[in-house]
């Protein structure tokens, strides 16, 4: 049996004897079959030495058993690394930063605590999956929405946590920015809530976040200073419709009043998440590009803007495009439309819009067969298919990592970071994941993802060594230019944070003076954003 | 654990599973009393493991557009083995577990506290129901 690093093997078992006592003999898992279900299905170190792995998995079912096993994690100093519910898959699935610790599992806590439809908010607990909250609204006729990320099998408290995003609408779409109070079970197993929520006897928990004092929710995200075993979310009302409009620009350069004028109606709360792409070529495009492009791009120093925007006449198709998803009645829904429709008109020389069916809720079901679901609030898996073996992509990869930098919501922005990037695979020796036509993803409300996802094997060691070297190589390209990633998975997180240096690295060094102070025997998710306890912590250069 | 609805939609598994287990019964002589209640067992089972692969596989694997599990598969056998888990009867228990436990391609693998070992063996039931009419009959 594996033991945690710096744990005697006589206070492991007394641990585990603890364990047992808190959450039931059956809930306590530390066969091998059963701890290997804790690693990354789509870990870049899979089958190395270095591959995270966990030492056993408790699943607490309550609060008070959260504590009592954090009580006795602290008292033996055994590492723990709490997970909710969902996979991560790309960001480091279920495995810790630091190897042989023990998983707390919150599946077990699976309630549905409160939805309100007339004050529009939820109150979960971490094991509740996308999945079952909708459920939950549905079976009881709620007037409220979820906003979910692609995979519906994932945990609004889990997702939130690590900054995870959605489809829907404005900062509803920021799952953490979204969350309204939360519950956590300290280092020291001290229960503590924030916001409203520290005042007992207090309704307004998931509704006013502040309560009084200062705001320590955000450490909890992407933190280790405690387990979070409740959190409330802010709900969208229901809109009565939904229309989707497609507008096209003509000219290479007007990506940049595209986005300028898209910040304008999306910042004005007048539409929902845009998204972009270019009508010439990008992700998802079958086939091989036609010998036309190739040429052009061959060509040294690349193909000028006048070039690309005579291939774009030559093929009847415009430069760029964004697809503006509409909310609200049908009235409102025609005139953020017909608003959107003027301000381009008078600012983008050639724009056309192409509009989309207006669907009233709720949805037929050839409706919900052709709608892309997470934009209506529905969960779903259909997000797999990208990546899954197809006609197109017979033999798949295992896997995939994400690379995920922020980068302002401009054109120039988006322009810059397709030459950099370029750049960089093209000193790197290797195909580049980016082209001319590559649009950032849009789930941040007022930011971009310049996304690109790696694929993973579980068989090819040295493919997975090479994609983590690149991989490295690019945070720093990208923090060269002012570009950090949001999210990444623990291999990577001490890099990552490296990269936010400001004043010698004065925000990590207020982390791991807090960390010291609320859990000094560092047994909670050491490491976890590359913030590693005292004992842990290694010199800086 | 609350599972999903929509169970009913897929008729014949359980009578199917009650014949499987009267003739193997029978054909062991075991008394009529003890058949019917294996029969009722096998249903509640085969039920069970149809509530569980509703809630946990056909988000994936179930029919219609939107699913990368029937995707995957259609495009794997092209049409000798059918997209649809549901619709195969060459699924044996263990190929199923192994699935489930191990992961496939992307497929990541279910910890217990999401998929228990009860709810497997229940999926794995439900999935061969129609094959194991000709294995019970050997």
């Amino acid at each position: 049996m594996a033991v945690p690093p710096g744990v005697s093997t006589r206070d492991w078992e007394t641990a585990l004897r603890q364990f047992r006592q808190a959450v039931g003999e059956s809930w306590v898992f530390t066969s091998e079959d059963d701890i290997a279900l804790y690693r990354d299905a789509y870990s870049p170190l899979w089958g190395e030495p270095e591959e995270r792995l966990v030492s056993a998995a408790v699943a607490p079912e309550t609060t008070e058993q959260v504590s009592v096993v954090v009580r006795t994690a602290n008292q033996f100093r055994v590492p723990v690394f709490p997970i909710s519910t969902g996979k991560n898959l790309g960001y480091g699935g279920s495995a810790p930063n630091l190897s042989g610790s023990v998983v707390i599992d919150l599946k077990r806590m699976n309630r549905v605590v409160e939805v309100d439809d007339k004050r529009h908010f939820a109150i979960v607990e971490p094991g509740v999956a996308y999945f079952d909250l909708y459920r939950h609204i549905q079976e009881r006729r709620l007037n409220v929405w979820i906003d979910c990320p692609d995979p519906g099998w994932g945990s609004p408290v889990g997702n939130s946590l690590d900054h995870g995003v959605g489809y829907t609408f404005g900062a509803y779409r920021d799952h953490f920015h979204s969350h309204c109070g939360l519950e956590a079970v300290l280092p020291n197993g001290d229960i503590v809530r924030t916001g409203m929520g520290a005042l007992p006897g207090a309704k307004t928990w998931a509704e006013y976040r502040y309560g009084f004092g200062p705001t320590v929710d955000g450490l909890f995200a992407q933190g280790n200073l405690g387990i979070v075993t409740k959190m409330g979310f802010h709900l969208l009302p229901a809109p009565e419709a939904y229309q989707t409009s497609i507008v096209t620009v003509p000219r290479r350069r007007d990506i940049v009043p595209l986005v300028d004028l898209v910040n304008e109606l999306e910042h004005q709360a007048l539409v929902g998440m845009p998204e972009y792409f270019s009508p010439l070529g990008g992700f998802g495009r079958p086939g091989p590009p036609p010998q036309e492009l190739v040429a052009l791009m061959q060509r040294p120093g690349g193909p000028t803007d006048e070039e690309f925007d005579r291939y774009a006449q030559q093929r009847n198709a415009g430069a760029w495009s964004c697809r503006l998803q509409f909310y609200g009645s049908p009235k409102v829904v025609a005139a953020h439309l017909e608003h959107a429709k003027d301000r381009f008109a008078a600012v983008v020389a050639g724009s056309t819009f192409q509009d989309g069916e207006l669907l009233r809720f709720p949805l037929n079901a050839e409706q919900l067969d052709r709608v892309h679901k997470v934009a209506v609030g529905i969960p779903n898996m259909s997000i797999f298919s990208i990546g899954a073996r197809t006609e197109l992509n017979p033999s798949p990869s295992d896997g995939h990592l994400w690379f995920s930098p922020i980068i302002p919501k401009s054109g120039e922005a988006v322009l810059e970071a397709q030459r950099v990037f370029m750049d960089a695979f093209a000193k790197l020796g290797m195909p580049s994941m980016v082209s001319p036509f590559t649009m950032p993803a849009t789930w941040m409300h007022r930011a971009f993802i310049f996304i690109m996802a790696f694929p993973i094997s579980r068989s090819n060691v040295a493919q997975n060594q090479r994609t983590r070297a690149v991989f490295r190589e690019l945070v720093k390209v990208a923090a060269e230019h002012g570009w950090g990633e949001y999210r990444t998975a623990p291999v990577f997180q001490d890099e990552v944070m490296a990269a936010y240096s400001f004043n010698n690295h004065s925000l990590l060094r207020l982390h791991e003076a807090i960390k010291d102070a609320v859990d000094p025997n560092g047994i909670v998710a050491a490491g976890r954003s590359g913030i590693w306890p005292r004992h842990l912590r290694r010199t800086r250069a | 654990m609350k599972l999903g609805g929509g169970w009913w939609m897929v008729g014949g598994g359980s009578s199917l599973a009650s014949l499987v287990a009267a003739v193997w019964v029978a054909v062991a002589g075991v008394p009529a009393h003890v058949v019917a209640a294996s029969a009722r067992q096998a249903d509640a089972t085969v039920q069970k493991g149809n509530e569980a692969y509703q809630y946990w596989c056909a988000t994936c694997h179930g029919r219609g557009p939107g699913h990368p599990g029937t995707v995957a598969l259609t495009a794997k056998y092209r049409g000798a083995l059918p997209g649809v888990l549901e619709e195969r009867t060459d699924l044996t228990p263990q190929t199923v577990r192994f699935a489930v436990r191990r992961g496939t391609s992307i497929m990541p693998f279910f910890r217990k506290t999401e998929v228990s070992d009860a709810d497997l063996d229940a999926i794995a039931q439900y999935l061969t129901r129609r094959a194991a009419a000709p294995r019970a009959g050997r």
